[in-house]
Order: C-alpha cells, then structure tokens, then sequence
C-alpha cells in the first residue's frame, strides 16, 4: 500500500480512538445532571472519567498533529475553512478541562453550579459540532484552485450537515449511558441503564438516516455499504445487549458502530481529502495534499513503534481503574472554601 | 488593522498565555517527583505533605496549560494556513511526534498519579509521577525542535515545483544546533520558575510558620517549609548558572544565525568595534528609527563579547544588516513595498533586558535563603517573607520576555533564512497568515480567546492563592485495616 494511503488509514484510526474515547467522556458530561440528582451522584458521574478523560483528549491533538505532518495542505485548508466551528470547539475544551478540574477545588455550592454547568454545556457543544464537521467532509465544501474553502459558515450548516451533528450528538449520548452503567453502581447505574434502554435506538435511528443519506447522495463507492451496514448492526447490538442488561457487550458493540462510522466516512472520501462541492478539480486527495514519502516514511516508523506502546499503557489505566464508582467511594468534600475561616 | 496583524497578536497573546503556565508544570513535576522520591525513600512524613501541598498546585496549574495548549495545536491551520502549507512537510513532524510521544505520556500518567494514590504500589505511583514529568519535559523538546526550525531551518530542501519546504533530514531537523541550546535553556528557565515558586512559597510559610510558635521557632512546620525553601535555592541556583551558560551559547549561535536578531537585541545601529552592550537606551525605540537611538550606559566590548567570545570583535549593526539582507533576500516585495528586515526595537532591546534583569531576584531570593537558613536556622524575618513574594513572579516574566524576544526578534520572517543553508527557504511572516480568513472572523477569535482565558486565569490565581495560603495538607493516620474488603472511599476523587 502506498504511505498516502497509510496515513489515510492512520488518521482515520486516531479519530476512531478519538470518537470512541472522548465520545463517552462526552456523554457523561451531558448525562451528569440527569443521573446524578444531588453533588455526591454528580461526583460519581464525573469520577468514571476523572482518571483518563485527559488521556482520552489527547487522540485530538495527535489526529491534528498527524494531519499536518502527513497532510499539511488538508490541516491548512479544513482549519481556516472550519474556523467558527472549530473555534467553537476549542473554546469548549479549554473552559470543559478547568471545569472538570476545578470544580470539586473549592466546597461551594455556587462555585459548583457554575462548573457543573460548564461541564454540561461544553459536553453538548463539541458532541454537536463534530458531526456537523465530519458530515461537511462528505458532503464537499466549495474550494478554489488553491484549495482555499470559499464557502462561509451557512455553507457549512446545510441541513445533511446539521443532521450529521445530531448523529454524533445522540451517539455520543448513548455511549455515555452505557459506559456509566458499566462503569457505576447504585442509583447512578440504575438511571444510566434505564437511559441506555432509551437512548440506543434513538442514535440508531438517526444515525441509520443520516448514513443512508450519505451513502446515496455522496459516496462514490458501493462498498462502504459494508460498514454503513456494520455500523447498523453494531448500534441495534448496542440496544439489544442494553435491554439485556449487558452493558460491556453493549459498550463494545456501541464501539465498534462508532468505528464503522469512521470508515463509512472516510471510505466515501477516499481519494479526497476534502471533496470540493463546486468543482471536483479542486478537491484535496492523498496526492496532492500529502507531505513527501520521505516525511511520511519516518512518521511510520515513529507512529508504528509508539501507538502500540501508547495504547498498552493507556489500556492498563483502565484496568487499574476498573471498579465500578458508587456515592460509597466519594469521599467528603474536605476541600477549602473562599471565605476565611 | 488587518488580518495579518489581528492574526500576529492573536498568536502572541494565546502563546506568550500558555507559555505563563507551561514552565511551572515542567519545572515543578519533577521537583514533585522528587518530593514523593524523597518521601518514598526516607518515609519522612515532611515529604509527603510537600509532594500533596505542591502537587495540589501543579494540577492547578497544569489544568490551565493543557487547556490553552489545544488551541496551539490547531492554531497554525486556522489563522496560519498558508504558514502550514509552506512548513508543513517539515514543522509537523516534530509536532505530531509531541503528541504521539509527550502527551499521551502526561496526560494518562498524570491521570494514574491523581486518582492512584490508593490504587498503586508506592514504588509504581511514584513511577507515574515521574513519567508525567518526563513526558512534559519530551514536549517542550519536540516544540522547540519545530520552533528551531522556524529560526534556522535545516534538513530541508526547496521544492520550486510544490512551492514548499520538504524535509530531507529528520536527524539533522532534531539536532539543530539551535535547538540543542534552546531545549537547555528553556528547561532550566522552567526549573529556575519552579525553584523560586518553591522556594518563594517554602519561605513565606516558613517565615509565618516560625511566628504561629515563638517558643519553639524551630517547629516540625517550619523546619519542612525550610527543607522546601532550600530545596527551591539549590534548584534555582543551578537552574541559574545553567540560564548563563546555555543563554551565552545561544547568543554565539544567534550572532552567526541570526546577526540582525542580536543586532536588534543591542540596539546596535551601526556596526560597532568593539561593540559595548547598553544598560539603558533613549531615542525612538518605538518608532523603529534606529538614527535616533542613543546609548546612555554602556558596558564596553560586552556585546562582542556575548556575541563572538571575543571583546574586541566587530558586530554588524541594523543598517548594515538591512543592506546584506535586501541584497540577499529581496528589497521589495512582489506589490514594490520595501521591506524591513529589521526587527521591532523598542521590542527587541527591551524584551532581551527584561528577561535577564528579572531573573536576577530568583537569584537574590536563592542567595538570602541559603544565608539565612543557614546551619539549621530558621526566619521570622518581614522582609524575608516579602522578598520571597516578590520574587515568586519575576521569572515567569523573565521566561515569557525571553519568548517573546525570540519570536519578536526573528521578525520580518516567520521562517527565518538559515544563512548557510538554502536561500530559498524562508518565508515572510505577511505570507503566512490565512487568507481565506476574514478580518472580522480574527477579531471575533482573538476577543472570545481573550476573554475566556482572562476569566479563567482569574480562577487559576485565586485557587493558586488560596491553596498556596492553605498550606501542607496534615497527613492523616492511616484507616483501620479491620474491614479491608468493605468499600473506603477513595482518597483522590473530584
């Protein structure tokens, strides 16, 4: 296989872990105020993620970092093309990695509110606007003859678009909901598996339009009816093993949509990059938007010896943090308030 | 103004933001690492209280770098997109490796440190702080290396046909000798941080430690805050003498890389020999008009010195300077504009002064507490405690002047030609902005930008401070072991 084509596969592989990871971390964030009624609940929802969210995040900076190094002309053109959305995005992250730090800094029932209130709204945004990015990917987005995006931020909120942030927003949902209710007990387990029963048919849904749609109208290929259909499977498995009551088959399957999804994407793009709507001779492929092979041969070689390493020791956090969380492992707030005492 | 400078100040406030923060969690990780090292070794209770004290306030800290380090990372394509397209082949590499190798690192060990402290073994929790910090410290590597070559590119060729930069060489893009002194220099300007935050924070609680106790001055308390005063003043004095040797060098290389960078920190107009190294300087700094500046003290020869190692050596000045480099690199640009190759004076000069005159106080604070401290001794001392506040912010100025020099002093160019290198890379900062970017869209990225993280490093100053005034956590006795198998609640949960 040619490295552009390696590379392709790559970035579609770190924005899997990326969707797959951060994509529950997400969801919690949206579900919090939902399960958990009082603080404690509330630190229960939030300490399923405390240990690895950060981690989780940082398959973002890789996607875009590989992006530049093995695509500069795509990291140029999708950046300041995207750039209210993506602002929007990055805003989210930088107020949502305070607030999940912050929060539990100082007892206060005001000062948490206000966390709690970021961490819920900086969840919902990002879960909204990645689907809306993605699907504009898909779709092509008018480039001229020196791949600059020409459109304007209306051209990138069509309606297949906004539906695109509705699929990315109701998955992201489910996927929280079912990674609580593997991941807590007691009464927050109880609501997120009552959530998870009524969430995973909603994403399968509106995913399973959205898909068609964009099979029908902007893939050139037949066979990413592949994983159009594996990402169907995988959700009404999501739904099924939920109803079940086994969540771990049920995160998987959830997992494995997600990553079919990502394929379905980038395999109706193949060779684009970034498919222009206008004029098809103005798209960005693996070619001409590539780095040379020799920059790509010695990016091979370090994401070949370092993912493996990478998702080594980020699977044995989880495994150190493998206990389910309930109001019995929070401990007291003993930390400080404002006020002097 | 326009998009290019909306766009140059956007860059400049996000960056000079971020790198506030970025050397405190590069420098204090490891002297936490070292805390908990010290506690593992020695049981000595002292240390863990420090390691929790000054830990709670590295994740203060680190919460708020990592937060604004995203933007960085996608930055270069939103406003710098046609900069991304020219240095991509090269610039991202290294910025791709810092994720791969340094972040991933940081983020998941620092998530094992917070949440393991009852999870891990004693010797494989303090394995994971100290991966935490070596991965912070393999970041700052990996952005040096992308931002060395920005000063002085190498291993890369032009390609006239892609019209880009194309990296031949990664060995030689990761051993730049420019980036080989600027690593150095940054890590123990993040260490000289780290040392005076320690040791400033190890004083004043010493110092208040000492008064809560008149009759026995000597208490547990103070004599732990001294252990921390003191490790903070060897830390700052070696992290000092390696600023001298590591900036000195990095001024030899900056006179035979980037003459009108050095000429620019001197506010050397003419070519002078010897050239003296000015103290103060008056004149029209900040019109850029370098007939009007005058020196007022002088140091004689210093600059030949700085930049040669030779007193008595010519430095070429601005004018000259200008003159080489419109030959060499073009004296107009394609619309007819002369271009001025000189940096930013008033910029420049003052900059490179202030990084150096505000690293002086860690230096006094590490004096006065190795004196004071002295033979077991502890302080009750005012002024003690009120140089040790003053001190705690003088270096993040000095690190944040010293990026600032640097990146200031390489203008006009956003990749700086390598002289010995290839003539056809460089690129001028004016080409490297976005130009499918409207003004109007900068201007609402640069104030949703400010505002946010001004609102948010009011939080990160008022929990620092707080924390800070609270003190070492008093460690308590370890639970009853009776019931091990029922649920205790974790020790570290948000």
């Amino acid at each position: 296989m040619e490295l552009v084509n390696v590379w392709f596969v790559i970035i579609a592989v770190l924005w899997t872990g990326y969707l797959v990871l951060e994509g529950f971390d997400f969801g919690v964030g949206m579900l919090m105020p939902i399960v958990g009624k009082n603080n404690t609940e509330r630190r229960v929802a939030l300490n399923t993620i405390g240990p690895v969210w950060d981690g989780n995040e940082v398959w973002l900076l890789t996607a875009g970092g590989a992006t530049f190094a093995a695509f500069p002309e795509w990291y140029a053109t999708m950046f300041s093309g995207f750039y209210l959305p993506l602002l929007i995005i990055l805003v989210a992250l930088i107020v949502r990695a305070c607030a999940i730090e912050y929060r539990a800094k100082i007892n206060d029932q005001n000062w948490r509110t206000r966390w709690d209130r970021a961490i819920i709204i900086t969840a919902w945004v990002p879960s909204i606007m990645w689907g809306v990015a993605f699907a504009n990917l898909v779709r092509g987005v008018p480039l001229d003859a020196d791949h600059q995006f020409i459109g304007n931020l209306f051209t990138l909120l069509s309606p297949f678009a906004l539906l695109g942030g509705a699929v990315t927003l109701t998955l992201f949902l489910t996927h929280g909901a079912i990674f609580l209710s593997l991941k807590t007990d007691g009464i927050v387990r109880e609501r997120a598996e009552a959530l998870a029963k009524r969430l995973a048919p909603v994403s399968l849904a509106v995913a399973a339009v959205w898909a068609i749609w964009a099979q029908l109208a902007y893939s050139e290929v037949a066979w990413t009816w592949v994983p159009l259909a594996v990402a169907a499977v995988g959700l009404a498995l999501a739904w099924w093993f939920s109803l079940k009551g086994t969540f771990g088959k049920a995160f998987a399957a959830n997992a494995v949509a997600i990553a079919a999804a990502v394929v379905l994407i980038f395999g109706s793009m193949f060779p684009d990059v970034m498919p222009a709507s206008n004029d098809a001779a103005n798209s960005l492929n693996v070619d001409n938007a590539s780095s040379t092979d020799y920059t790509l041969t010695v990016m091979t070689w370090v994401a070949g010896f370092l993912v493996p390493v990478i998702l080594m020791y980020q699977g044995w956090t989880y495994w150190v943090f493998r206990k389910r969380v309930s109001v019995a492992d929070i401990p007291e707030h003993n930390e400080l308030t404002f006020s002097k005492d | 103004m326009e998009a290019l400078e909306l766009a140059r100040w956007q860059f400049g406030i996000t960056t000079v933001y971020h790198f506030v923060l970025v050397p405190l969690t590069i420098g204090l990780s490891t002297l936490v690492a070292i805390m908990q090292t010290s506690w593992v070794r020695t049981g000595n209770e002292k240390w863990l209280r420090l390691t929790k004290f000054f830990g709670k306030l590295l994740l203060i800290n680190f919460a708020l770098g990592v937060a604004t380090g995203i933007v960085q990372e996608f930055q270069f394509g939103m406003n710098w997109s046609e900069y991304s397209r020219f240095v991509g082949d090269v610039f991202g590499a290294p910025l791709a490796m810092e994720a791969l190798a340094a972040f991933f690192l940081e983020s998941t060990f620092l998530g094992l440190w917070i949440f393991g402290w009852d999870r891990l073994s004693k010797k494989v929790h303090l394995a994971t702080v100290w991966a935490f910090a070596i991965g912070s410290i393999l970041s700052a590597y990996f952005i040096l290396a992308a931002n060395s070559w920005m000063q002085h590119p190498v291993g890369a060729e032009f390609n006239p046909e892609t019209g880009r930069a194309e990296m031949t060489d990664i060995f030689a893009v990761l051993t730049n000798s420019t980036t080989l002194v600027a690593f150095p220099h940054v890590i123990a300007a993040a260490f000289l941080v780290a040392g005076t935050f320690v040791g400033g924070i190890g004083v004043w609680w010493m110092v208040k430690s000492t008064r809560a106790n008149p009759n026995n001055p000597a208490n547990s308390d103070a004599m732990m805050y001294r252990t921390a005063a003191r490790l903070g003043a060897v830390v700052m004095l070696i992290a000092g003498a390696a600023i001298l040797i590591t900036g000195d060098l990095q001024a030899k290389l900056m006179f035979e890389q980037q003459p009108i960078k050095m000429a620019a920190a001197e506010g050397l107009v003419e070519t002078e020999q010897p050239a003296a190294f000015s103290l103060l300087t008056i004149g029209n700094l900040a019109g850029n008009d370098p007939s009007s500046v005058r020196h007022i003290i002088e140091i004689p020869g210093l600059t030949s010195y700085l930049a040669t190692g030779s007193w008595d050596a010519p430095v070429p000045g601005l004018n000259d300077l200008q003159e080489q480099y419109a030959e060499r690199y073009g004296a107009t640009t394609a619309d007819g504009e002369i271009i001025e190759y000189r940096p930013n004076l008033l910029v420049t000069y003052w900059s490179f002064r202030l990084m150096i005159g505000l690293a002086i106080f860690s230096a006094a604070l590490a004096l006065a507490i190795f004196w004071v401290t002295r033979k077991k001794q502890v302080s009750d001392k005012t002024w003690f405690k009120n140089l040790a506040l003053l001190s705690l912010p003088m270096p993040f100025m000095a690190a944040s002047f010293g990026w600032i020099f640097t990146e200031m002093g390489r203008q006009p160019f956003v990749v700086a030609p390598n002289p010995t290198g290839s003539d056809q890379i460089f690129l001028m900062t004016l080409f490297g902005y976005s130009t499918s970017v409207s003004a109007g869209e900068v201007i609402f990225s640069m104030a949703t930008f400010t505002i946010v993280y001004s609102v948010l490093g009011v939080f990160w100053f008022k929990l620092q401070k707080r924390y800070a005034s609270e003190g070492a956590p008093v460690i308590a006795p370890p639970p009853d072991d009776s019931d091990d198998e029922a649920r205790k609640p974790m020790s570290f949960a948000y």
